[in-house]
């Protein structure tokens, strides 16, 4: 057994710490990007090893807190990927126009930027008032973060781009209030959204939604916490619900693969029968 | 002698000329999988596979999230999502924020392809436009793999292979043309050796 065998030990000591200590399950992530972000913080902080980082983590709250952060690879932006929200405006929300009341969960919404283009797309087309919009994230600082609705005003000419590829029928600006380096997002944006921590791995259900937006989480998972995540959100579904990954996502190698319909191939939405 | 598992690209700008003359001469079958991060602008469709492979024996195809990494094949990190390797041999895929701008980074490729295939990796330095690549290079030669780099004055971009050359002691230096066949020698006796 060499270093980097020994290395790996320590890895998989480090993750059980952490979950023992803090309730955050590591285990069934892929290993490569956690290790990364580990040995980096390591590097970077002249650690020897990672034994002597794992007890700086268990006694040391802030550390292990912006640790988190960086495991938690957030990176959000406003209507990401617009032909995806021309979809969902054009192809999707004729059909949840038909109910009275809707339930959307954007599950790992990381600092917010998906869930405000959500209620931007639901205001348009009339559909935000009957609207309740779950936010879920493991990580609390984020959610906090999405709560405030505060962003770096340097992004925002990229926001709106992507908003007017997106479809958007208003200006963008409408949405937010501009200050010196920042902006606000409208507070009737928020108005029917509920942030609440919900963690994928050891978390359950979360009642008969219509819409399900879970972009880019999976790819951080193992088969088989992916396999997990997709069963609770078949659960979590109404018959006939919408469920919407990432790109480079799928749901091809779950169990419950075989009680979805696969609506719009390229925009990885699947509905639920 | 190492036996090597796999071979690792990373390249920029003029990189698509210069891949297609790598890929060029090498025969289907080719015994390793050989992993590319070319930067392309993050909206780019993925046309890269298309190219290459009309200028390939093996087979060329963009990499998925889980997919198991098979030899005699030819892997191109989709456009604006991180490549990484894992130590089961299979591919990751992630939206951490870009390194050095580059999203996917050849850093990240080439150093979680060190955690997985060690010393019996090769990794090649193409042209481009910046110093991608450098810190990847350190972390192969570290770990005693085998590094090849695109001679500079051959390259449409020096930057990146002059900052992989000056980031480790590389192991060899040739123009563009002569990679692809260095590549296959370097291969061939590596594994009459291991057998010996
Ligand atoms: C790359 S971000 C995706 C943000 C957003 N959905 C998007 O596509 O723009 C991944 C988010 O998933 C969250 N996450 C990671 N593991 C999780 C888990 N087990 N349960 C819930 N959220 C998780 C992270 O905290 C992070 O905010």
């Amino acid at each position: 057994m060499d270093d980097l065998d020994t290395q790996n030990i320590e890895l998989q000591l480090l993750l059980q710490a952490i979950h023992l200590k803090y309730g955050y399950d590591f285990k069934n992530y892929a290993k490569a990007s956690i290790k990364r972000r580990i040995l980096q913080r390591l590097e970077r902080d002249n650690f020897k090893n990672i034994s002597e980082m794992q007890h700086k983590i268990l006694y040391d709250i802030d550390f292990f807190e912006n640790l988190l952060l960086e495991l938690s690879l957030n990176v959000a932006e406003m209507f990401r990927d617009p032909p995806i929200y021309l979809r969902l405006r054009h192809k999707i929300i004729p059909e949840l126009r038909k109910f009275a009341h809707l339930k959307i969960w954007h599950v790992g919404c990381s600092t917010g930027e998906e869930v405000y283009s959500m209620a931007i797309l639901l205001k348009e087309e009339g559909l935000y008032e009957r609207s309740q919009i779950y936010a879920t994230d493991m990580n609390k600082q984020l959610l906090k973060q999405a709560k405030d609705g505060i962003y770096d005003i340097k992004k925002l000419r990229q926001y709106t781009a992507n908003y007017q590829k997106a479809g958007g029928l208003e200006s963008f600006s409408d949405y937010y209030s501009a200050h010196y380096n920042h902006v606000v997002m409208n507070k009737s944006l928020k108005e029917h959204i509920l942030f609440s921590d919900h963690n994928l791995a050891t978390d359950g259900v979360f009642g008969e939604m219509n819409l399900i937006m879970a972009r880019n989480i999976l790819i951080y998972f193992n088969r088989e916490l992916q396999n997990r995540a997709l069963g609770l959100f078949f659960d979590s579904l109404s018959t006939g619900g919408f469920l919407c990954l990432g790109l480079k996502e799928s749901i091809r190698f779950a169990d419950c693969a075989k009680y979805f319909e696969e609506v719009h191939k390229d925009e990885k939405i699947y509905r639920k029968f | 002698m190492n036996v090597f598992e796999a071979v690792v690209v990373g390249s920029s700008a003029g990189g698509i000329r210069a891949l297609e003359n790598l890929l060029a001469p090498l025969p289907n079958d080719f015994p390793l999988p050989i992993i590319i991060v070319q930067h392309l602008h993050p909206e780019s469709e993925s046309y890269l596979p298309k190219i290459l492979a009309t200028h390939c024996a093996l087979p060329v195809k963009q990499a998925e999230e889980r997919e198991i990494i098979q030899a005699g094949r030819v892997y191109i990190a989709p456009p604006n999502y991180h490549l990484l390797i894992e130590e089961d041999y299979s591919f990751s895929l992630s939206l951490e924020p870009p390194v050095r701008y580059a999203r996917p980074s050849v850093d990240v490729m080439f150093e979680t392809a060190v955690y997985a295939y060690r010393d019996k990796l090769i990794g090649i330095i193409l042209t481009g436009a910046n110093d991608d690549g450098s810190y990847g290079v350190k972390k192969l030669k570290q770990m005693g793999g085998y590094v090849i780099v695109q001679d500079p004055k051959t390259a449409e971009a020096e930057a990146m292979p002059k900052s992989a050359i000056a980031a480790a002691q590389v192991d060899k230096i040739l123009p563009i043309e002569q990679v692809g066949v260095y590549l296959l020698q370097l291969v061939n006796r590596s594994l009459r050796g291991g057998i010996s």
